[in-house]
């Protein structure tokens, strides 16, 4: 492999040995050689290089999640009944004591009240999976922000996609097992949701729960969804995604010694090794902290599923938040009979509203890829600043789920903060739609505005703080220029033309075309180009540096 | 090395939009990128460890301390387990099990993880390496081969030429997995006719409204003004499609001054002296319409915050939801009880496609 790392000044004597005898490890790995040819792995990947930054940790968090996760959860199953005949619960937990109840709540209680550690445990697995879909999210975040999506990385970015969907149905079937009287209203909110549909709503709502809801079904089949169907489509995204990873080969951020055609960090063996190892400990080491500490999911508080009691300020866990919100946002009396059959809008438009919300998500590489029409492959990361329209989309969008979420508790806000339930609705419903243009334009502004700020610290130095006063009398603070290393980080970038409307080959331009040339007209508009060398001698202060002579140049 | 990538980088660049205007597409772009140049990677600094034997030494010192004291949480973990039983049922003994257990392994594993990473941070070697990119994409001659590849098996096969075979096989592949598909409708039973059981509850006349969930019937004279009683109907604990029924047939009794009530023509004689029957389930998406305000006399459901108006029949004044809650025609026995006249008028619950 092309890695190099250098061993100079710092060899000492003890580096590379001429193969010694190897003793146990040395036959061990031989034996194994033999069978595997598991030294061509070793030689490929064991000094695979990683870049190093703290936002590249998000989805190894979301990834040791997801192993807390497997381990807990396994756990769980040799204790859950996924079962939905009615029992009368005798364990430790009084306050139960004689109430009918499902086996499965009757387990799920067993488990917290009966099995030391059990509690711990199911702590443990519920806490993981709010990270891990938290975790998810952040990624996801700052994949878009950096631009890490784009070419050639725009399929991972869609398995990626499809791992957060996967971790929201695995989050929402894991929540409603326990069938305990908060999940049931989950249950039951999705049950309403999906009879609202139009023309297939019944049969799949009857098809899902098996006849009529509750039925004495849906924990069964949940489960299978929950611990074999689902995990075992999002294993082998999740193999996919990282197989991806290895063969783009890590993006990195712009920084001196740094291109297109280099990746520059520490290998696997050692440093990563130590590093992203120990940084898996220290995930599951903060979800255990946690699951010690702080209850999750009381189900004894809230007592087995019965259609006819709910308690006061319902939630959802957090990742269904911005879901249940939309339910609550949509204005009164949008629902009418026609052609004989009922159309729930107040159903139809948050759902229709949500998929086209996941739609722009998993398809906006290609969108972008459409309207900047670059087909290059890229690998250093942009920071979100230099890609100001793109940064503004995202803003948008975050502040436009974040209406949906915080709509979602709209009810408890309302009570904490003794205001009206009305008004916040109202107040969320004109975040939702007026946030994301304010939040397009806040953003964009700001970025653009960094970027001269850039520019002018490229072009005439930073602010040193020191003032000094002229023999005139007249006082100046003294600019000073940043180094080579510096400046090299805050030029790497590009600005793009935007697209021209040009005629087609049989000399047609069409509708497509425009419409292109329009977005990416929009899509570029205000750039500001990065410094030029012809410009930098224009900064008055001057700088000795001629590229020629930059000791970096001297190569590797 | 650095100056060539950077050129290399830029030329990609005006490649890439001198090779789209050319094929006379209106794709492409033109990229204007900075001519600085890249200064290359930053002289490497060396560690406190690494200039100082001491510092090292002290190093070392911790990270094999760390995995110490891991060890130490997980026996400890270990002891806990048995030190802190729960079998007395306690919430206090559940607690402190939970927290000693958990605070052990969190150290357990803790220890591990500082110590690995400190030891990668502070110990190891630490000059960054570099790896050389390459294009994704293969290179042109197993492009070309895979191409070559594909030409012969289509050459061998006849794929491309047998096209009446090619195309029953995909139409029998099209064909073969309807069979497993339909074997999905047995997930809801057979004999059963959902808009028929969406349209009815198990409410009928002269079932006597009893309390939820003891069962206990209510007499109209229990029922004083201002009150509010969650109601089942008589025998529905009995039956074994329970939760189903109850699902449909959960009822809210209020009472309220008469005079308050808007009655509407049609449902005059649907409630008694001021009691009044409204199903429990919300026209939305079926939450429980739980919370009453006695002083406003509005029904709020906790989960979407629809409000309903119990003195104009239910109606929907804030929400989502848009119908009002069904009303349960009631009427006195000849012992004084509140029963059912009917069941409701139409369906309770949420809304279906094919409710009307």
């Amino acid at each position: 492999m092309s890695t190099t790392i250098e061993h100079s000044e710092t060899t000492d004597a003890s580096a590379p040995p001429v193969r010694k005898g190897g003793g146990f490890t040395g036959a061990a790995a031989n034996y194994l050689d033999e069978r595997t040819s598991i030294s061509g792995v070793v030689k490929e990947f064991g000094r695979k290089i990683f870049p190093d930054h703290w936002s590249f940790m998000l989805g190894e968090v979301a990834l040791y999640s997801f192993v807390v996760i497997i381990l807990s959860g396994t756990f769980l199953t040799f204790f859950f009944q996924a079962s939905m005949v009615e029992t009368h619960y005798d364990g430790s937990w009084v306050p139960l004591k004689g109430v009918e109840m499902s086996a499965a709540m009757e387990s799920a209680l067993h488990i917290s009240f009966d099995v030391r550690g059990g509690l711990l445990v199911r702590q443990i697995h519920h806490w993981a999976a709010l990270l891990f879909i938290a975790a998810i999210g952040l990624h996801m975040l700052r994949v878009f922000f950096t631009g890490a999506f784009r070419k050639p990385r725009e399929l991972n970015w869609m398995i990626g996609f499809t791992l957060f969907v996967l971790a929201m149905a695995e989050g929402f079937t894991g929540y409603s097992l326990p069938d305990d009287l908060l999940s049931g209203n989950g249950l039951r909110i999705i049950d309403g949701l999906i009879k609202g549909l139009p023309v297939i709503g019944t049969w799949t709502s009857f098809l899902l729960f098996g006849g009529e809801f509750p039925g004495t079904q849906i924990v069964g089949r949940f489960y299978t969804l929950h611990i074999l169907l689902l995990p075992a489509i999002l294993v082998a995204a999740l193999a996919l995604h990282l197989v991806f990873v290895v063969v783009h080969k890590h993006t990195q951020f712009a920084g001196a010694g740094r291109t297109e055609k280099n990746v520059i960090g520490y290998p696997i063996l050692p440093v990563y090794a130590a590093k992203a190892g120990g940084f898996f400990f220290l995930v599951f080491g903060v979800i255990v902290l946690m699951a010690s500490f702080f209850t999750i999911n009381p189900i004894w508080n809230y007592g087995p599923y019965d259609p006819s009691p709910v308690s006061a300020g319902t939630q959802p866990d957090w990742y269904i938040g911005f879901a249940d919100g939309a339910l609550r946002l949509i204005p009164p009396g949008l629902e009418f009979v026609w052609l004989n059959h009922t159309w729930s809008f107040n159903i139809i438009i948050p759902v229709v509203a949500l998929v086209l919300l996941l739609l722009l998500v998993a398809i906006y590489p290609f969108v972008e890829g459409w309207v900047t029409g670059d087909k290059r492959e890229h690998h250093i990361l942009d920071r979100p600043r230099n890609t100001p329209t793109r940064t503004a989309i995202g803003a948008a969008g975050v502040t436009f789920y974040a209406g949906l979420w915080a709509a979602a508790s709209s009810d408890l806000v309302a009570t904490h903060f003794q205001l009206s339930i009305e008004g916040v609705i109202h107040v969320v419903q004109a975040w939702v739609v007026l946030g994301p243009f304010l939040a397009y334009f806040v953003t964009k502004r700001v970025c653009i505005a960094l970027m001269k700020k850039d520019r002018e610290i490229v072009l005439h130095g930073y602010e040193s703080g020191r003032i000094v006063r002229l023999p005139g009398g007249e006082y100046i603070e003294v600019h000073e220029q940043v180094d080579d290393y510096e400046r090299w980080r805050l030029v790497d970038y590009e600005v793009y033309e935007p697209i021209m409307v040009r005629p087609n080959a049989q000399g047609k331009i069409t509708g497509a075309a425009r419409l292109r040339a329009r977005m990416s007209n929009w899509f570029f508009e205000d750039r500001i180009a990065p410094a030029q060398q012809s410009e930098l001698g224009q900064g008055g202060h001057g700088h000795d540096d001629t590229p020629g002579e930059i000791e970096g140049g001297k190569g590797h | 090395m650095a100056h060539d990538e950077v050129s290399g980088h830029d030329t990609a660049a005006s490649d890439s939009s001198a090779v789209e205007v050319s094929r006379g597409t209106s794709t492409g772009t033109a990229v204007i990128a900075s001519d600085v140049v890249n200064p290359g990677e930053p002289p490497h600094r060396h560690r406190i460890t690494d200039t100082d034997p001491k510092e090292a030494k002290k190093a070392a010192r911790s990270v094999y301390t760390l995995f110490y004291l891991s060890i130490a949480g997980s026996i400890f973990a270990l002891a806990a387990y048995m030190a802190f039983p729960i079998e007395d049922g306690s919430i206090n003994a559940i607690r402190l099990n939970t927290l000693f257990i958990g605070v052990g392994s969190a150290l357990g594993l803790f220890g591990i993880g500082l110590g690995a990473v400190h030891w990668g941070k502070a110990l190891m070697y630490d000059k960054e390496g570099i790896d050389e990119r390459h294009p994704v994409q293969g290179t042109p001659e197993t492009r070309a081969r895979a191409v070559e590849i594909f030409d012969e098996a289509d050459r061998e096969s006849g794929f491309g030429r047998r096209t009446l075979i090619r195309n029953s096989l995909i139409g029998a592949i099209i064909a073969f997995p309807l069979p497993g598909l339909v074997l999905f409708r047995g997930l809801a039973p057979q004999d059963q006719d959902p808009v028929e059981l969406l349209s009815h509850t198990m409410w009928k006349k002269g079932d006597r409204l009893t309390l939820d969930p003891s069962g206990i019937p209510v007499k109209a004279s229990d029922v004083t003004i201002g009150s509010v009683f969650h109601i089942i109907p008589e025998g529905l604990n009995e039956r074994h499609d329970k939760l189903e029924q109850k699902a449909k047939a959960a009822v809210l009794l209020m009472r309220l001054n008469p005079k308050d009530l808007n009655i509407s023509e049609g449902r005059e004689g649907w409630s008694y002296d001021g009691i009044v029957a409204y199903s429990k389930i919300c026209t939305h998406v079926g939450c429980p319409v739980a919370l009453y305000e006695q002083q406003t006399h509005h029904l709020l459901c906790p989960c979407h915050q629809s409000t309903f108006d119990v003195v104009n029949e239910c109606e929907v004044i804030f929400g989502p939801a848009k119908r009002p809650l069904p009303q349960l025609p009631i009427e006195v026995d000849s012992e004084g009880y509140l029963v059912a006249q009917s069941d409701f008028h139409e369906p309770v619950g949420p809304s279906f496609w094919e409710r009307t």
